[in-house]
């Protein structure tokens, strides 16, 4: 055998330190333009931050960023993402766990305070629940605001505005008024990059 | 006399005695529109309760409908301070997915307006921080200098405050070399101008009985909040992205990294002087760069870059291609990519879902402020009332970036 090694990236190593000392939590591992991201199970979340957090090789002391995104074509449509970040380590690492409207998340505010107000963003963006978080109530959108904004199916425009109104002399809300419609404009050019079907070229494969 | 609260009978002690007051949305000091809610126990703070979002406009809602080109203008509403710096993050994060990098002139270019969108904010910030505790001349010395870097934002994007400056794969236009000459010239007089403002405040007897051993921070608790910028610097830890993960060409240029000791507001403020001196110089370098590297600020014939107006007049496809990228745009991805830079106020990250389509699948803007606010609680505890506006103004929150 005179096959050679290539040596592993850092990324790759960090990959395969965590993955050997946490294999049970991580789904998937992807190294994409030179970053780390780790598919983890939803309820491995907690020991594997606190791994990540402590293990001398890690060091992910700082919780960059908390998220969550969107697919509402998945039974689970919900990602929540962690951005982590290793000052000592000089180190990124992001995490991916998945869960739909009805299951909640396990808050971590317990291992990084600074999730806090991460968190609530994210119930509030979403609607994705957070199971021990210790205040969960909304943080972005307006006093009794409906809803979730950042949903896909969430229009744009929302659904209430506001003015006041001088006749009640106070601040009123009404259904949203659009003297034209929003345009949201179809780039999907047919001749490229386009999967499905049109109407009508079912039978051009015939 | 705070002293007779404690010769009160007991009876009237027993129960507790704190009253909750509102400091805002409409408070000056509150540096934006900001709602504290306030629990006082006499005038030591016990609770403090940000409540956030009056200037919640829905950007990441809003970029997920709007070409790539079109989203990058809401970077400059964020930190509306230093707004340059804001694109350039989304430009990072969109390079780095396309494999694309600027060419080294606009490089430079994007260096030099970080580093005067640095001052900028800086400036705001020291010497509105002054004013919150007191001092009513550093902001008008300081925003006679940010006076004149709005001029350079204006003369080189045409725009003084949102620029929509740089762009993916470079900047939108060259400088003219006058600029670049009088950017220079005002990079000799600058420092005399800090040194006006530290002879205000550094020595100060009240400016430092109102900052030092205020809302101390230990280099532990900037990592368990998740803080970044001067916030870790002020603290003790060297940490900044242009040195540990540099971008651009910061790698080439001499500065140094400016850092506290004690945590407190106090170091908070000197790093921040400091790093204005380091900022000035690095203006300097580039300049000097700038005069010796002539070249494009786009990548040539590049998807992302419009053609030149010249070309456009003579060739079928400049035009094709010049319509297409101002309707269409260019297509993303598919992927995922985290870009951050050190904006003035910590570290501005983009986390950028691109699903190859010509607009964004998803952004979500990492603001600096935001973690710095939300451990306004934990900083303000067991603090005078008065104590909470210092506190407010070392943190260096713009609510632009904080309600997005």
């Amino acid at each position: 055998m005179t096959e050679t090694v290539k040596p592993l990236t850092p990324l790759e190593e960090l990959a395969m330190h965590v993955t050997g000392a946490m294999g049970g939590a991580v789904e998937n591992t992807v190294i994409a333009f030179g970053e780390l991201t780790l598919e983890v199970k939803a309820d491995q979340i907690i020991p594997l931050l606190i791994f990540l957090r402590d293990d001398p090789r890690c060091l992910f002391t700082t919780l960059v960023d908390l998220c969550g995104v969107d697919y509402p074509e998945r039974p689970q449509r919900f990602d929540v993402v962690y951005h982590l970040l290793s000052m000592r380590r000089n180190k990124r690492v992001r995490l991916k766990i998945r869960t739909d409207e009805a299951t909640p998340v396990k808050s971590v505010v317990s291992i990084y305070p600074a999730a806090d107000w991460f968190e609530r963003e994210a119930f509030d963006m979403y609607g994705i629940q957070f199971a021990g978080h210790p205040d969960l109530r909304r943080l972005l959108t307006d006093y009794g605001f409906q809803g979730f904004p950042l949903r896909k199916e969430f229009p744009l425009t929302g659904h209430v505005e506001v003015r006041y109104d001088p006749e009640q002399q106070r601040v009123v809300y009404e259904p949203v008024k659009l003297p034209q419609a929003y345009r949201n404009f179809d780039f999907l050019s047919p001749w490229e990059g386009m999967n499905e079907i049109l109407p009508g070229d079912e039978k051009a494969k015939g | 006399m705070a002293d007779d609260a404690t010769n009160l009978p007991t009876a009237l002690n027993e129960e507790k005695r704190t009253f909750t007051i509102n400091f805002g949305p409409q408070h000056p000091a509150a540096h934006g529109v900001l709602r504290l809610v306030l629990e006082l126990d006499g005038e030591v703070v016990e609770r403090v309760d940000p409540h956030i979002g009056l200037l919640h406009r829905g950007t990441e809602k809003l970029i997920e409908y709007k070409t790539y080109l079109q989203a990058l203008p809401y970077f400059d509403r964020l930190d509306y301070v230093a707004p340059m710096n804001q694109e350039h993050a989304f430009c990072l994060a969109i390079e780095k997915m396309l494999g694309i990098e600027a060419p080294r002139r606009a490089s430079i270019i994007r260096v030099l307006y970080s580093e005067i969108g640095r001052i900028l904010s800086h400036l705001l910030n020291v010497t509105t921080q002054a004013m919150d505790v007191g001092a009513l001349t550093p902001p008008l010395w300081g925003f006679e200098e940010r006076e004149s870097l709005m001029i350079f934002y204006e003369r080189a994007s045409g725009s003084r405050l949102h620029a929509n400056y740089f762009r993916p794969g470079g900047v939108h236009q060259d400088l003219p070399p006058q600029l670049v000459a009088d950017i220079a010239k005002w990079a000799e007089k600058f420092p005399k101008a800090l040194d006006d403002i530290e002879s205000l405040l550094t020595g100060n007897r009240i400016f430092k009985q109102r900052n030092v051993d205020i809302g101390v921070v230990t280099a532990e608790d900037a990592y368990a909040w998740g803080f970044s910028g001067v916030m870790v610097r002020g603290s003790g830890l060297a940490w900044d992205l242009r040195r540990a993960q540099p971008y651009e060409i910061y790698n080439e240029l001499k500065f140094r990294i400016p850092v506290g000791k004690n945590g407190d507001c106090y170091d908070r403020y000197l790093c921040r002087m400091d790093e204005m001196r380091e900022s000035n110089e690095i203006i300097k370098q580039c300049c000097a760069l700038l005069a010796t590297t002539p070249g494009p600020v786009m990548p040539e014939r590049s998807k992302v870059a419009p053609p030149r107006r010249a070309e456009m007049k003579n060739s079928m496809e400049a035009l094709i291609h010049h319509f297409k990228l101002y309707t269409e745009g260019f297509h993303v991805g598919p992927g995922e990519v985290y870009a951050a830079v050190e904006a003035p106020k910590g570290e501005f990250g983009v986390y950028l879902v691109a699903d190859g389509t010509n607009r964004p699948y998803r952004v979500k803007i990492k603001a600096p402020g935001f973690p710095h606010l939300q451990a306004m609680d934990y900083l303000c505890k067991g603090h005078m009332l008065a104590d909470v506006s210092a506190i407010l103004g070392s943190l260096d929150i713009v609510f632009g970036e904080i309600d997005r």
